[in-house]
C-alpha cells in the first residue's frame, strides 16, 4: 500500500512544478466557460419549448466542468505512460513488486488531482464572484452538497478507471492517438460535456444512462445544482460503485492479457 | 539457484522491401518473419558466482536477461529462479531481484534522483535502517554525493547510470541482472562500476549475471563466461579455460640498438620488422619465450621487451568465428 501512496505522493508533488500550465489552463477555462454560457443564454431567450434546465442551472453546471475539468476530461493524460510502453522502459515497471495497474491508478489519480488543485480554487471565486446569469449559484442546500462531493470523487475514480483503457489499448496500437481520439470524443459527449445531458433529446438520454460515462461528470454536477435529489444521488452512488468495480476488473484482466505478449525490443 | 532448461523464446518481425510498391502491398498482406530469439538455452548457475554473458549483437542477450527478470514469456521451457518461475509469480519473484538496463531509465525525469531512491523504498518496502545504511554505501562507492540533489534530466549519462545502478541494489537483491551496465561510461567511471560490482559479490554474496560487449568488462570480473549465438548457446566455460584453447600463443615486440637485417628464430613468425624494432608472434608452448631471449640477446642488444597475450577482443572473435556467427 505505501508503494502506491508514495507513487500518488511524488506524482502530485512533481504536478504541482506546472505553474505556467496551470496559469495558462485557468484561462482558457474561464474563456471556455465564459462562451459556452453565452452561447446558451442566446440559446434561451429564443427557445420556444420549455428547457429541462434552468439558465442558472445551466451556468452552474458549465462551471462545474472547468472547474473540475482535470477530474472529467478523458483527454487529460501522462505521456509518461505511453513512452514507458512505446518506448520499452515499461521493463523496469516489470520488475517491480507491484502490480502495475494499481500502480498507474495511483499515478493518474495523483495527476489529476494535483492538476485540479491548482487550478480549481481561482476559477471557482471567479465564477462565484460573475454577474447573474453567468455565475456559479450554491447548492440549494447542505444535504445535496454532500453527495455531490461524494459522487464527485467516486466520478473521478471511475474516470481514472475508464482512461486506464487508453493506456492498455496502447500496448496492441502502440501510438495513444487513435484511442485517445476515440474514447475521448465518445467518452466526452455521451458524460455531458458537449451539450449537457438534460438538454439532450430523449431517446439520447437513456442512451447515455446504460453507458458508465455520465456518471463521471454529469451525475455529480446535477447532484450539485439539486436536480437529482439526495436519496436518487444515494441510489446513483451504488450503481457508480457498480460501474467502477466492472471497470477496473475488466482493466486488470485486459493489463494481464498485455503483459503476457509484451515484448521489450531493442537492448 | 538460477536453473534455466530448454527456453524458446521467438519474435513475429514484420517486413518489406523499401519502395512505394512494397508498402502498398504490405497495406493488404503484411509479411511477417519469426525470428527465433531464444533457442533451447539451458543453464545453471549458483549463488556468489560472476557470469558474464557474451554474445554479438541480437545474439538474445537481453532477451534471456528479460525472461529472467519475468519480463518476457518464454514460449516453451522452464526456468526457476530462487524457487520462483519469474514469469508467474512476478511481483513475489522481482523483490529478490535488481536489474539494470543500461539503455533505459528507471528514475523519475523531472525529480531529484533522491525522490527516486525515496520511491524505490516504498515499493520495496525497505526498512529504514537498511535503506539509511544501503544509501550510505552506495552514495560513498559510486560517487553519488553531489548528485543526489540534481534532477534526473540533468545528469550526464556516466552520473545517471551510477545512479541506476545504486537504484537496482537498495533493496539488497540476491541476484543482480546488468543489461550492459557500462554503456557510454568514462574510464574512471567504468572502473569504479566494476570495483563495486566486485565488493558487493565479495561481501554480499550478491549473484551478478552481466552482458556487456567490452571484454574487459568481462576480464574485471566474470569467472564464467556464457555465450551465445544467434539464439543458441555456444560456450560455457571459465575465462581461463578460454584462454587456454586459444590462449599458448604470445606476441612479443622487441626495441633494440640499430641492427642491419632481420634475425630469424626457429618456432616463431616475424610479424613486423624494421632496423630498431620486431615483433614476433609465437606459440609458448613449443618454444619458451626465455629461449628466444636468450638467442636474441646473443646478436642484438635490446632496449626493451614486451610480451602480450591475445587480446580478450580476439579471443571471442575467434570463437564468433568458430561457431560462424
Amino acid at each position: 500500500m505505501n508503494a502506491y501512496i508514495s507513487v500518488w505522493k511524488l506524482r502530485f508533488l512533481s504536478g504541482l512544478q506546472y505553474r505556467a500550465a496551470a496559469l495558462a489552463g485557468l484561462a482558457t477555462q474561464l474563456f471556455f466557460g465564459l462562451i459556452f454560457i453565452m452561447v446558451y443564454v442566446a440559446f434561451y431567450q429564443h427557445s420556444t419549448a420549455e428547457p429541462q434546465m434552468t439558465l442558472s442551472q445551466l451556468a452552474t453546471y458549465i462551471w462545474l466542468q472547468q472547474i473540475f475539468l482535470s477530474f472529467v476530461m478523458l483527454w487529460f493524460r501522462d505521456n509518461e505512460i505511453f513512452q514507458l510502453i512505446t518506448s520499452g522502459n515499461i521493463a523496469y515497471e516489470l520488475c517491480r513488486p507491484c502490480g502495475i495497474y494499481s500502480f498507474w491508478y495511483a499515478k493518474l489519480l495523483a495527476q489529476r488531482l494535483s492538476s485540479a488543485i491548482l487550478r480549481c480554487l481561482p476559477i471557482l471565486l471567479i465564477a462565484f464572484l460573475l454577474p447573474i446569469p453567468y455565475n456559479l449559484s450554491l447548492p440549494p442546500s447542505a444535504s445535496s452538497f454532500i453527495p455531490f462531493v461524494l459522487t464527485l470523487l467516486i466520478g473521478l475514480a471511475l474516470n481514472v478507471a475508464i482512461s486506464m483503457f487508453i493506456y492498455i489499448s496502447v500496448f496492441w496500437t502502440m501510438s495513444p492517438v487513435g484511442s485517445t481520439l476515440v474514447i475521448a470524443v465518445t467518452g466526452e459527449f455521451l458524460s455531458g460535456m458537449i451539450i449537457p445531458i438534460p438538454l439532450m433529446s430523449a431517446w439520447l438520454q437513456h442512451f447515455t444512462y446504460v453507458l458508465p460515462f455520465r456518471w463521471t461528470a454529469d451525475f455529480p454536477f446535477r447532484v450539485y445544482s439539486g436536480q437529482i435529489p439526495p436519496a436518487e444521488a444515494l441510489q446513483g452512488m451504488i450503481i457508480q460503485l457498480l460501474w467502477l468495480a466492472v471497470l477496473i476488473i475488466v482493466g486488470r484482466w485486459c493489463i494481464k492479457r498485455a503483459l503476457r505478449q509484451v515484448v521489450v525490443q531493442g537492448g | 539457484m538460477i536453473k534455466l532448461h530448454g527456453i524458446n523464446k521467438s519474435f513475429k518481425v514484420a517486413r518489406r522491401t523499401a519502395g512505394i510498391g512494397q508498402a502498398v502491398k504490405a497495406l493488404f498482406a503484411r509479411e511477417h518473419t519469426i525470428v527465433e530469439a531464444l533457442h533451447n538455452i539451458s543453464f545453471d548457475i549458483s549463488p556468489g558466482e560472476i557470469v558474464g554473458y557474451i554474445g554479438p549483437n541480437g545474439a538474445g542477450k537481453s532477451t534471456t536477461i528479460k525472461v529472467m527478470s519475468g519480463i518476457l514469456v518464454p514460449d516453451s521451457g522452464s526456468c526457476r529462479i530462487l524457487g520462483y518461475t519469474p514469469w508467474q509469480d512476478r511481483t513475489e519473484y522481482v523483490r529478490n531481484i535488481g536489474v539494470v538496463f543500461g539503455q533505459r531509465t528507471q528514475l523519475w525525469w523531472d525529480v531529484p534522483v533522491i525522490d527516486s531512491f525515496g520511491l524505490l523504498r516504498d515499493i520495496y518496502n525497505i526498512p529504514p535502517v537498511v535503506y539509511r545504511e544501503n544509501l550510505a554505501l552506495l552514495t560513498e562507492s559510486l560517487a553519488l554525493g553531489d548528485i543526489l540533489q540534481t534532477p534526473v534530466r540533468q545528469l550526464s549519462l556516466g552520473q545517471r547510470m551510477r545512479c541506476e545502478i545504486a537504484a537496482s541494489l537498495l533493496h539488497n537483491p540476491k541476484i543482480l541482472f546488468l543489461d550492459e551496465p557500462t554503456i557510454g561510461l568514462d574510464a574512471s567511471s567504468k572502473i569504479a562500476v566494476r570495483q563495486f560490482i566486485k565488493t558487493i559479490n565479495k561481501e554480499r554474496g550478491v549473484t551478478v549475471i552481466l552482458t556487456t560487449h567490452d571484454m574487459n568488462d568481462i576480464e574485471a570480473l566474470a569467472d564464467r563466461i556464457l555465450m551465445i549465438g544467434k539464439g543458441t548457446l555456444l560456450y560455457d566455460g571459465s575465462l581461463a579455460h578460454l584462454r587456454s584453447r586459444f590462449g599458448s600463443n604470445r606476441i612479443i615486440t622487441l626495441d633494440y640498438r640499430e641492427h642491419a637485417k632481420p634475425i630469424e628464430i626457429e618456432g616463431t613468425n616475424c610479424l613486423s620488422w624494421s632496423p630498431e624494432r620486431a615483433v614476433y608472434s609465437v606459440d609458448i608452448d613449443t618454444v619458451p619465450v626465455a629461449s628466444i631471449i636468450a638467442k636474441l640477446s646473443e646478436q642484438i642488444e635490446l632496449l626493451d621487451i614486451g610480451i602480450e597475450t591475445t587480446p580478450m577482443e580476439e579471443l571471442i572473435l575467434e570463437l564468433y568465428k568458430e561457431h560462424q556467427i
